[in-house]
């Protein structure tokens, strides 16, 4: 058996020095014997000058009470010429006059109130900026500067020297409608508010009248004015419920808006015939009342997912949208819209590939995780072609477009997903469902009782069934269910999983086909070493001679073994390191170490002990590329270096096997590799589907063995056009762009522990829903008994109402989700970062 | 009791003042963005 790999936890780091700026340890070569402040990189140093030259050290008390940690810093805030283009400026840029212009920057780490002081002060950091106003739950700042003074680009560097890349806002025209929504329904519920309460003032001289005696008179005026209010209450806020039902009505689906138009019809209708006959009851109060309270429900619900919506345009919005174009000698920065085939683009690691091309330049790495789910990194060299959306390592290489937009193998992708985007029938929701036999039960009982009190005289009659339908209304569900989905989605927010919409956590309830990509999802979807066999004691010497070389695996061991620090006398008895394609050699304090593949090992005449032979095909069988340490020609230890599955995974998997989810594999990578993945997290042969094209993930999304419900889980643009067509579509951490733009519920934290976390809110949600739903018709069916013995009048109805829904509320919030927590599910924190920060 | 003729459409018409202060506050942004005022106030005024 291999043993697991004891390295890469965070916990390896000396942690008594942490960095003045980021509050992070600082690794232990950087600590200077001086006293005073520490730094973790030169990114952080940068910062804290910056603050600290500006005299803004409150900064870092601000921070202390409110204890946050600073974004860390950026290294070097490079890319933001582009800001300062024409094109950039008439796409972005609001000009004001000579000496003023302002754009909307979308920040990255605002999370706290020191961040905004910081923020604001930004007149005082650049010189030029006139102001800076932050909105924290956007994360969205407005800048407004002179641009004769200072220039955009040089704002944006001051920014993410701080640690807050900026970018600029995407979809401007969605963020309007999405306020001026925002802002109307604000004055509806303002509107319905101010005239509940009125009707209810007037309300309480009716019903004291009714105790005491009331002149006809002043009753008739009480009457006449609440029936204006009431009526100005339905008409203009009360407006969307009957639209609402219009539209449930024509589209022949059903909605709750449909019972509770019904009650406020009736209601509204009988209480004017009532006030102009001068005789019966009236209603107002009670309806102005239930569209005040409803609209209050539905409101929370939308700002809900109106900041889900935000956090996830800010994650779309971290993709490049710049790349460098060489034309002649020069480098410039260009939007990736204004790329053409036929241009030559220079691409540095680490980098996406802004478009599909040829390489004309230079060798480096791809890997094409996101585009086709093949996790070992393929080496390309001028000549070869690399796919738009792959991330390059190594060095960098230049290429020459062949197809962009449209034409090209993401922008083909991309049409897929719209496509599937467009077909996707809307949800309908659990009280939506309801809704649809809650009207036919109330007809149905509204119809009984007018004919058995018809015997008794049309007039009683009439008045009961008004009754029975004005208290029939299933106040309490329209209000507390979008709050229970509120409560839920806040929550989720709190634990960085993003849910797009309620309906879309509302399925998840039900256990049914859930198909997992591999990589990125099941693993970590990065190069890893893991399973060092042999010498130990030479874990330290490897970063030092590796760091030179630019292979993937290389970067892999400098990730894994570089925090642990090496002895400065020994550090520099390490001699000229000789790189080559396959390993890297150099001599030690211990002797000449060679580090590489089997065919270096062998090129390098090493001898290898027929131990390491037997582990090194054992690595090989799991789908890792064994690298071999010789040291003074002979083969002393050896080491995988693959991507590793998330540890949480078995224990994940075997949760949601138990709530009844049938768990299938899909990825697009080779089947021996899918095999030993499905192997390591206890997946049956049969549940596993290797080498799938993007194409065929869609066809199984769409494919329903039964009505239960199929959810997708996938990073890569390969699976965005499953997700799109799943009932579900979840998105996880570190995924490509379209993958988020498809999803209904985006993960946020790696692993698969948060995934059983949603499904176990959803199910939590559900439950409560369930109780909220049996609570609030139990209040109905009393309500309706009542009324159909005749025993209802506006006091009863106006008492009973607010009754049942205060109690739904209160289950509402109260039996919300305690969270699941897997007993071996990773702290987020230990799980290394997929941005390389250096 | 006739002074309910006067006093009944008196307090509508201060509800509906209140209500056009409402609509102001909410067309000039002034509930758009409800967490950042809240910090913002806990800062020292400099100078």
């Amino acid at each position: 058996m291999i043993q697991p790999a004891t390295h890469t936890s965070a916990s390896g780091v000396v942690a008594t020095v942490t960095c003045s700026h980021c509050g992070l340890p600082v690794p232990k070569g950087l600590i200077t014997p001086k006293p005073g402040d520490q730094f973790c990189c030169a990114g952080c140093r940068a910062a804290h000058d910056l603050i600290h030259g500006c005299g803004l050290d409150t900064y870092y008390h601000l921070r202390e009470t409110g204890r946050a940690d600073a974004p860390r810093a950026d290294q070097e805030p490079v890319g933001y010429d582009a800001y300062d283009d024409e094109a950039f400026a008439r796409r972005y840029v609001t000009r004001h006059d000579e000496a003023a212009a302002s754009i909307d920057l979308t920040l990255e780490g605002v999370h706290c109130a020191a961040c905004v002081w910081l923020i604001e002060k930004l007149p005082r950091l650049v010189p030029g900026v006139l102001d800076a106003r932050l909105s924290l739950r956007e994360g969205r700042v407005r800048v407004t500067w002179d641009p004769s003074c200072v220039k955009l680009s040089a704002i944006a560097r001051t920014l993410a020297t701080l640690g807050y890349r900026p970018h600029p806002g995407r979809d401007l025209t969605k963020r309007q409608i999405a306020r001026r929504e925002e802002r109307q329904q604000l004055i509806r519920i303002g509107v319905a508010g101010a005239l509940a309460g009125n009707v209810m003032l007037l309300a309480f001289a009716l019903y004291a009248g009714m105790f005491s005696g009331i002149e006809r008179e002043y009753a008739q005026l009480f009457r006449w004015v609440s029936m204006g209010l009431g009526v100005l209450s339905l008409a203009w806020p009360g407006r969307v419920f009957f639209r609402g039902a219009w539209v449930a009505l024509r589209t022949r689906s059903p909605h709750l808006d449909l019972p509770i138009a019904l009650a406020l019809g009736v209601g509204g209708v009988a209480g004017v015939l009532n006030v102009v006959l001068g005789r019966g009851e009236i209603y107002f109060d009670s309806l102005c009342v239930l569209v005040f309270l409803l609209l209050v429900g539905r409101f929370i619900q939308f700002r809900q997912q109106r900041k889900a919506d935000a956090a996830v345009d800010l994650l779309m919005s971290l993709t490049p949208t710049t790349c460098r174009r060489v034309t002649g000698g020069t480098i410039e920065q260009v939007p990736i819209d204004a790329v053409e085939a036929g241009d030559l683009l220079e691409v540095h690691p680490n980098e996406l590939m802004p478009a599909d091309g040829e390489v004309v330049s230079g060798s480096a790495w791809v890997v094409a995780s996101l585009i086709t789910g093949e996790s070992q990194p393929v080496p390309v060299a001028v000549g070869d072609s690399v796919c738009g959306g792959s991330q390059l390592k190594g060095s960098s290489i230049r290429i020459q477009v062949t197809a962009v937009g449209a034409s090209s193998r993401v922008g083909r992708l991309m049409a897929q997903v719209s496509e599937c985007l467009a077909e996707k029938p809307a949800m309908v929701g659990v009280t939506d469902r309801i809704a649809g036999w809650f009207v036919v039960v109330v007809s149905a009982l509204a119809l009984v009782v007018f004919s058995a009190w018809s015997l008794v005289g049309i007039g009683p009659a009439v008045d009961h069934t008004v009754a029975l339908l004005i208290v029939a209304c299933p106040c309490a569900l329209g209000l507390a269910t979008p709050l229970t989905f509120a409560v839920a989605i806040g929550r989720s927010a709190r634990r960085d999983t993003l849910i797009k919409s309620g309906a879309a956590m509302d399925r998840l309830a039900q256990p049914g086909r859930l198909l997992l990509d591999k990589t990125g999802t099941l693993t970590r979807g990065q190069m890893q070493v893991d399973h060092w066999r042999g010498d130990e004691t030479l874990q330290p010497l490897l970063p030092v001679i590796q760091q030179q070389a630019g292979h993937p695996i290389a970067r892999a061991v400098v990730q894994a073994y570089g925090h642990i620090e090496l002895p400065a006398d020994q550090r520099a008895r390490v001699g000229p390191v000789t790189v080559s394609a396959r390993g890297v050699s150099a001599p030690t304090h211990r002797g000449t170490l060679a580090v590489g593949s089997v065919r270096y090992i062998q090129e390098q005449r090493a001898r290898v002990p027929a131990r390491f032979w037997g582990w090194a095909d054992h690595l090989a069988q799991r789908a890792f590329t064994p690298v071999l340490v010789a040291e003074d020609g002979v083969v002393v230890a050896v080491f995988g270096v693959g991507d590793t599955v998330y540890s949480d995974a078995e224990a994940a998997l075997d949760q949601l096997g138990r709530w009844g989810w049938r768990v299938e594999m899909l990825t697009g990578d080779c089947s021996a590799v899918a095999e030993h993945v499905a192997d390591q997290i206890g997946l049956p042969k049969q549940a596993v589907n290797a080498e799938v094209s993007p194409e065929q993930k869609l066809a199984a999304a769409k494919r329903r063995v039964d009505d239960r419900p199929v959810v997708m889980v996938g990073d890569g643009v390969n699976d965005a056009a499953a997700l799109a067509a799943a009932d579900v579509g979840i998105a996880v951490s570190g995924g490509a762009e379209a993958s988020l733009a498809a999803a209904d519920i985006y993960l946020g934290r790696p692993g698969l522990a948060t995934l059983v976390e949603v499904i176990a809110t959803a199910r939590q949600t559900r439950r409560t829903i369930r109780r909220n739903l049996a609570v609030s018709l139990g209040y109905n069916a009393l309500a309706v008994s009542l009324a159909a013995a005749g025993l209802i009048n506006p006091l009863v109805a106006a008492v009973l109402m607010p009754l049942s829904s205060v109690t739904v509320l209160a289950l509402a919030m109260s039996g919300q989700a305690k969270a699941v927590r897997l007993v071996d599910g990773p702290d987020p924190r230990s799980e290394p970062s997929d941005t390389d920060r250096g | 009791m006739a002074i309910l003729y006067i006093v009944l459409p008196l307090a509508i018409v201060l509800a509906a003042i209140g209500l056009a202060g409402f609509f102001w506050a909410v067309h000039r942004g002034q509930y758009d963005d409800l967490d950042t005022p809240s910090v913002r106030m806990l800062f020292d005024d400099e100078e």
